[in-house]
């Protein structure tokens, strides 16, 4: 029998949510209503592009990036499963979800390399 | 305090109807009365026809669950003037097939629970002459909490997991397997780690958290499947280790 | 479920209710938990808003500025909004359950589920306030 990959499925899960958990209010809230809506004085241009060249921080953007869209992916195919009944389409349904988020750590994985 | 309280009764009479109905009774009600006093008064004194189970009456046979007012309950356990004001409804508990009235088929469970080994597993038997299995308190406490499941199936019917996935291996059946890993005494872990990794074991769970909220024993089932996951997890990585065994 | 019961005996036709596709709508718990999962899909709308942002730096100041401006826009600062509101039921219902999940036994005695709770709150307080110091700082 092969070995089951759900447990590391579900690692990444836990290793995402928790990383969206702790994370991802506090940036989307500074970047995505703080910052444009002038609450609070935004990094400039500089100051951003300096950040983002620095490899520690390619790392955690890649981590920030990467980890979530892997625990969408776990939890939405078991919605999609769950929640609409699609039992039929189970192993599309995976594959459409995990590829996704395959594709999309890729490409963050490209942009943050390519940060010049 | 109203004399009378209305209960809305689900009935199936398979010889006679191809789908259940409602059929309403007046009982009295009495502050101390719970719902299987009540249905044992519709029974004794009101429709003789009406089948149900039930047992010791005091919350540790299990055999009483049933869906009061959308909940699943211990009849046993409900008291009638806990109801809000109006019919007190009660039905069958939810995704089981119904045998008649409101009784219900349980074989799927008791399959399920045979198939995770709820017993002491050892490679040896200790012989008698070496004297009882000792176990301190906090060993104990290790799986103590999960060996209070009275199979009520209360758990089966709240999660609704298995009502769309009727294969799922179920909470109580998780959570008993769980009460044998963490006794010290088990040496079975490996063996249910195989059977509830499968497809309809843990993995189904998405840690809705009903079964909990409707255990009548605390056992936390929710919570023994997420550690069992946690465990599964861990044991996974370990055999990626060149040094960690299969 | 329309065939007449077919009585014998010995094994009568059992009935089987079927799960109605709105069942999720039945109780305020299911409807709270098919919420709670949804909100996967406003980590995976933000996960990609962040790529987003760090494609339009790696680009250049013009193409900054247009994303700033994009961000800006009634339609994004509404959807990040209301992103905001389900990450953040995300966040509490995840550290709500954490201690279901994490047993931590000190010295044989399980912490109390407050304890890991608070630790994970704690966590998400100063986690927030280092990101925060960071990007105020210049």
């Amino acid at each position: 029998m092969a070995r089951p990959i759900t447990p590391f499925l579900w690692l990444l899960f836990s290793a995402g949510g928790t990383v969206a958990a702790l994370l991802y209010p506090v940036h989307l809230f500074l970047g995505g209503l703080a910052f444009p809506l002038g609450w609070l004085p935004a990094p400039g241009y500089e100051r951003l592009h300096a950040l983002a060249g620095h490899p520690v921080a390619r790392l955690y953007l890649f981590v920030l990036i990467s980890l979530p869209l892997f625990h969408w992916a776990h939890r939405f195919r078991y919605t999609l499963y769950d929640g609409l009944q699609l039992k039929h389409l189970t192993g599309l349904i995976a594959a459409l979800c995990y590829g996704a988020a395959l594709v999309g750590s890729a490409l963050a994985a490209y942009t943050l390399w390519s940060v010049s | 305090m109203p004399q009378t309280v209305t209960l809305s009764v689900a009935r199936y009479r398979p010889e006679k109807e191809s789908e259940p109905s409602f059929e309403s009774y007046e009982v009295p009600f009495r502050r101390d009365w719970v719902v299987l006093d009540a249905l044992n008064y519709i029974k004794d004194r009101l429709d003789g026809s009406l089948s149900f189970r039930w047992s010791c009456r005091m919350g540790v046979c299990g055999s009483c669950g049933m869906t009061v007012n959308g909940q699943p309950r211990l009849t046993c356990a409900s008291f009638l003037s806990a109801e809000p004001p109006g019919p007190i409804r009660v039905e069958p508990l939810r995704y089981f097939p119904i045998v008649r009235d409101l009784v219900v088929d349980i074989t799927d469970f008791m399959t399920k629970l045979r198939k995770v080994k709820p017993w002491i597993v050892r490679r040896e038997e200790k012989p008698l002459a070496e004297g009882e299995y000792r176990q301190t308190p906090d060993q104990l406490d290790a799986y103590k909490q999960f060996s209070m499941c009275i199979n009520c199936l209360l758990c089966y019917s709240a999660c609704p997991i298995y009502g769309l996935e009727p294969s799922f291996i179920g909470p109580a059946a998780i959570a008993l397997a769980q009460r044998y890993n963490q006794d010290s005494r088990d040496e079975g872990s490996a063996e249910r780690l195989q059977i509830l990794s499968e497809h309809d074991g843990m993995w189904q769970c998405t840690f809705v958290g009903e079964c909990t909220k409707a255990c009548p024993k605390h056992v936390d089932p929710a919570g023994a499947i997420q550690q069992y996951k946690l465990t599964s997890a861990a044991h996974w990585f370990k055999t990626l280790l060149p040094w960690g065994g299969r | 479920m329309s065939a007449p019961a077919r009585y014998t005996p010995y094994h009568p036709r059992w009935y089987r209710h079927r799960v109605s596709v709105w069942w999720w709508l039945q109780s305020r718990s299911y409807t709270g938990f098919v919420l709670r999962e949804l909100t996967s899909v406003f980590v995976a709308f933000f996960a990609l808003e962040l790529l987003w942002q760090v494609r339009a730096v790696g680009r250049g100041p013009e193409a900054y500025a247009r994303f700033l401006d994009r961000l800006h826009t009634p339609a994004l600062l509404a959807l990040n909004g209301l992103a905001l509101l389900f990450l953040l039921f995300h966040s509490v219902t995840w550290f709500n359950l954490a201690p279901t999940a994490m047993v931590v036994r000190l010295r044989g005695k399980r912490l109390p589920d407050l304890v890991v709770a608070g630790a994970n709150y704690a966590a998400w307080v100063v986690l927030s306030a280092a990101v925060a110091l960071i990007l105020l700082r210049g």
